[in-house]
C-alpha cells in the first residue's frame, strides 16, 4: 500500500533541499520576469488557411460567389457550414475556427436593389499575428467577388460605389494587441521551462550524489517517490502562475475576462503534466547533463509548434500534429480562452481533456520505467 | 523455512554480469543469526556488487536461496523492510542537517516514536547539539557514525555495511567496531567488507573474494588451516631485501617483507625448509610461526594468478 508516511518523507525532503538552493529562486521568480519583458514586443506571421466557419442565410447566387472568393483568397478554408447563429458563435469561442462569416438572408435582394448590402465577419484576434492578413484580404472582398455578376445584368450601377460592405468585428482582442497574445503564451513556457527542467534533474541528481543508492535501500515506492518529489513543486508552479498573470495585468493591461475554473483546471492540469514529464526524463537521463538536454529537446517544440511563436493554424499540418501532441499548445488554447475570452469550462473541454491525457500517459509512463533496483 | 531456522542468509549460485564483466559468480553464503560475516578482497572484487544482491538492490542474473526468510530473486522490497545498509561512498542527503537525514529515515521506514528514535539516535551519537548542523559539513569519522545510525535506526534484523571505516582513524575504527560487536550480541546479523586485516580478525567469519569468485570462506583460524601453508618469519639487517631472492627458489611459494619482517611461506615443508637453508644463518633469525590471514590471501591470489597463466 502507499504509505503516507514514506511520501511525506520524500516531499518534506525535497522540499527542504528545494529551499536550500539559491538558484532555485532565481529559476522561480527573475525566469518569469525578465522573459515577459524580453518578449514584449510583436512576434508577426502570415498565415494562410484559416480555419472559417460560415452561416448563409441568403441562397442567392451572389453568396455562393462570395464563398468562392473567400476560398480564393487563399487566406480562408471554409470548415464549418454551420446552421444557426449559436453554432457559429460556439465554433468561434471553441477556437474552432478563427473566423466566423455571415451572410444575411437578403443579402442577394439588397445587392441588387443597392440597398446598403452587408456580410458579417467575426475574427478571433485573440492572436492578432494570426488574422492581420486574413483581415486585409477580406476589406478587398467587394470589389472581387461580385466582378463577374456587375459586369452582367447588374453594370447599370452607379460606378464607384460597392456592391456590399463587410462589417469585420475582432473579437476578444479587438485592439489586436501582440502582448495580449504573447503573455498568455509566455505563462505556458515559462512554466513548462522551469518545471521540467527542475524536476528532470531529480533522479539523475540523486545517482550523481550517490544518494539514490541509500533512496533505493528504503522500501519507498515509486509511487510515492514521484509523489513526494513533485508536489513542492505544484507550489513552485502556482507561485510563477501568479506572478506572470499579475505582472500580465499591471504591465500590459491583458484582460481577464472570468473562465477562472477553467484557467485553475488546465493550470493544475498542465503543472502536473510538466512534472509529470520532468519525472520521467529523470528516470531515463543517467546524468544531470543528459536531463538537462532532453528538456531542451522538449522546449524546442513547445516554443515553436505550441502555437506560442507561430499561430498554430499557419503551421503545416506536421507541425501541427507535433504541436497537438504538447501540452503547452492545449494549455495556451485554455488561458488564452479564459483569460481573452471568458469561455467557460465547456468550451475548453477539449482542451482540458487532452491535457489530463498527457498526464495519464505521462505519469504511467513514469512509474513504468522507475525502476527500484539499481540494474 | 524448516531445514536451518537460525540462517539469517542462505544463497548459492548467485551470480551478475554487468555487460561482458562477470561481476560476482557463483557466490553462496549462510550466515547464522548475530554472527558478523566479513567480506575481503581486493578492489573490484565484487564485495559491493554481493551486498547490493543481498539487500534486493540488484537482481541476481541467477541464483537462489533466502535473506531473512525471502527470496532473494523476486522478495526484494520485503527484504529491505527488515535489512540496513550503509554504503560504502557516504549517501545521506548532505544538504540536510543530522537530524533531518534521521528524521527521513524514521518516515521513509513508517517507523512509530519518531520523534523519540531520533533523540534516542542523536544522543546515542553524542550529537544532540549539533543535530542542525548540515551532514555534508561533518567530517569523514562523523559521517561514517551518522550513516550507521541511520542504516540502523529501523533496527533491522541484517546490517550490511560496506567499507565502513575506509579512510576513518584507528581510534574511531575501534569505537565503530564496538559498537558492532554491541549490536550482534544484541541479535543482529552484519555483513561487513573491510580492506583491513585486524577487522577480519573481528568477524567470527570472513570470505575472501577475487575478481567474483569466493577463494575461501570460514573464521579466521578455518581459513588460515584449510590454506595448508608453512610460513617462517626472518628478522635481522636486511631481512626484507631477500624477497626478491627467495620468491626465485623452488619450494618458495610467497615471500614478502612486512616492515623489517619477512614472511616467507609455502605448502611443501621440505622445499621450503631447503630453499632457506641457506639463509638461515646470523645476523638473520629465523622462526616458524602461524601463517597470517594476509599471509593465506596473498597465496591465494597466486594460486589464481597461475592458474589463469596456465589457461592461458
Ligand atoms: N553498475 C555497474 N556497471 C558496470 N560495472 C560495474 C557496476 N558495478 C560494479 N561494476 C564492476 O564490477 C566489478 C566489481 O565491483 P564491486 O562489486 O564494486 O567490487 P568491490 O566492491 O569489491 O570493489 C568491478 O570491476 C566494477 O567495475
Ligand atoms: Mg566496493
Amino acid at each position: 500500500m502507499i504509505s503516507l508516511s514514506r511520501t511525506w518523507a520524500v516531499m518534506a525532503k525535497e522540499f527542504i533541499q528545494l529551499t536550500r538552493d539559491r538558484l532555485t529562486y532565481a529559476m522561480i521568480l527573475l525566469l518569469p520576469i525578465v522573459q515577459l519583458l524580453l518578449f514584449g514586443y510583436a512576434i508577426n506571421d502570415d498565415p494562410r488557411s484559416l480555419p472559417t466557419a460560415v452561416l448563409v442565410q441568403d441562397n442567392g447566387a451572389f453568396s455562393r460567389s462570395i464563398l468562392t472568393a473567400l476560398d480564393n483568397s487563399g487566406y480562408f478554408e471554409i470548415t464549418l457550414q454551420a446552421r444557426s447563429q449559436a453554432e457559429l458563435d460556439r465554433a468561434l469561442a471553441r477556437g474552432e475556427v478563427q473566423f466566423a462569416v455571415m451572410i444575411p438572408a437578403d443579402f442577394t435582394n439588397r445587392v441588387v436593389r443597392g440597398d446598403r448590402a452587408q456580410i458579417l465577419v467575426e475574427a478571433d484576434a485573440s492572436d492578432p499575428s494570426a488574422t492581420s492578413g486574413a483581415v486585409a484580404a477580406i476589406a478587398s472582398l467587394p470589389q472581387q467577388a461580385l466582378v463577374r455578376e456587375l459586369t452582367g445584368p447588374l453594370a447599370n450601377r452607379a460606378p464607384g460605389t460597392q456592391p456590399f460592405e463587410v462589417v469585420v468585428q475582432r473579437r476578444y482582442n479587438p485592439e489586436a494587441i501582440t502582448a495580449y497574445n504573447i503573455v498568455p503564451g509566455l505563462l505556458g513556457v515559462i512554466l513548462s521551462m522551469t518545471l521540467v527542467m527542475m524536476t528532470s534533474l531529480g533522479m539523475a541528481r540523486e545517482r550523481e550524489r550517490g544518494t539514490m543508492e541509500s533512496l533505493l535501500a528504503t522500501p519507498v515506492r515509486p509511487l510515492e517517490v514521484m509523489v513526494g518529489k513533485l508536489t513542492p513543486y505544484v507550489l513552485v508552479g502556482l507561485t510563477q502562475a501568479t506572478v506572470i498573470l499579475v505582472m500580465a495585468r499591471l504591465l500590459f493591461h491583458v484582460p481577464m475576462s472570468g473562465g477562472w475554473i477553467a484557467l485553475g483546471l488546465g493550470l493544475m492540469l498542465f503543472i502536473i503534466g510538466s512534472l509529470a514529464l520532468g519525472f520521467l526524463i529523470s528516470t531515463v537521463a543517467r546524468t544531470q547533463l543528459q536531463a538537462m538536454q532532453m528538456s531542451f529537446f522538449y522546449m524546442l517544440p513547445s516554443i515553436l509548434l505550441s502555437g506560442f511563436m507561430f499561430p498554430f493554424r499557419g503551421m503545416p499540418e506536421w507541425a501541427q500534429i507535433i504541436g497537438t501532441a504538447i501540452p503547452v499548445t492545449h494549455f495556451l488554447r485554455v488561458v488564452r480562452g479564459s483569460l481573452l475570452k471568458g469561455v467557460g469550462i465547456e468550451n475548453a473541454g477539449p482542451s482540458l481533456f487532452a491535457l489530463a491525457l498527457f498526464v495519464l500517459v505521462v505519469g504511467t509512463l513514469a512509474m513504468l520505467r522507475y525502476r527500484t533496483t539499481l540494474d | 523455512m524448516s531445514d536451518a531456522p537460525d540462517l539469517v542468509i542462505d544463497v548459492r549460485g548467485l551470480n551478475k554480469s554487468f555487460g561482458a564483466l562477470h561481476a560476482v559468480k557463483d557466490f553462496g553464503i549462510q550466515v547464522a543469526r548475530g554472527r558478523i560475516c566479513g567480506f575481503l578482497g581486493p578492489n573490484g572484487a565484487g564485495k559491493t556488487t554481493t551486498l547490493r544482491m543481498l539487500c534486493g538492490l540488484l537482481t541476481p542474473d541467477s541464483g537462489e536461496g533466502s535473506v531473512l526468510g525471502f527470496d532473494v530473486m523476486k522478495q526484494a522490497r520485503e527484504i529491505k523492510q527488515r535489512v540496513g545498509y550503509m554504503t560504502q561512498k557516504f549517501s545521506l542527503y548532505e544538504d540536510l542537517t543530522i537530524e533531518q537525514n534521521l528524521t527521513f529515515a524514521a518516515r521513509v521506514h513508517d517507523l512509530d516514536r519518531r520523534k523519540e528514535r531520533v533523540q534516542a539516535a542523536l544522543e546515542r551519537l553524542g550529537l544532540v547539539e549539533r543535530r542542525a548542523q548540515l551532514a555534508g559539513n561533518l567530517s569523514g569519522g562523523w559521517k561514517q557514525r551518522l550513516a550507521l545510525a541511520v542504516a540502523t535506526l529501523h533496527e533491522p534484523d541484517l546490517l550490511l555495511l560496506d567499507e565502513p571505516t575506509a579512510g576513518v582513524d584507528p581510534e574511531a575504527r575501534r569505537t565503530f567496531w564496538d559498537e558492532i560487536h554491541a549490536m550482534s550480541a544484541e541479535g543482529m546479523t552484519v555483513l561487513v567488507s573491510t580492506h583491513y586485516m585486524d577487522e577480519a580478525e573481528r568477524c567470527h567469519e570472513i570470505a575472501y573474494i577475487v575478481g567474483g569468485r569466493t577463494l575461501a570462506r570460514g573464521t579466521a583460524d578455518e581459513v588460515v588451516d584449510a590454506s595448508g601453508l608453512i610460513t617462517f618469519h626472518a628478522e635481522g639487517p636486511g631481512a626484507d631485501r631477500l624477497a626478491a631472492e627467495l620468491r626465485t627458489k623452488p619450494g618458495v611459494e610467497m615471500a614478502a617483507p612486512f616492515g623489517t619482517v619477512l614472511h616467507v611461506s609455502g605448502r611443501d615443508r621440505t622445499a621450503l625448509e631447503a630453499a632457506i637453508a641457506p639463509y638461515r644463518k646470523p645476523p638473520l633469525e629465523w622462526e616458524e610461526t602461524r601463517p597470517t590471514l594476509e599471509d593465506v590471501f596473498i597465496q591465494l591470489i597466486h594460486d589464481l594468478e597461475a592458474e589463469k597463466r596456465r589457461a592461458a
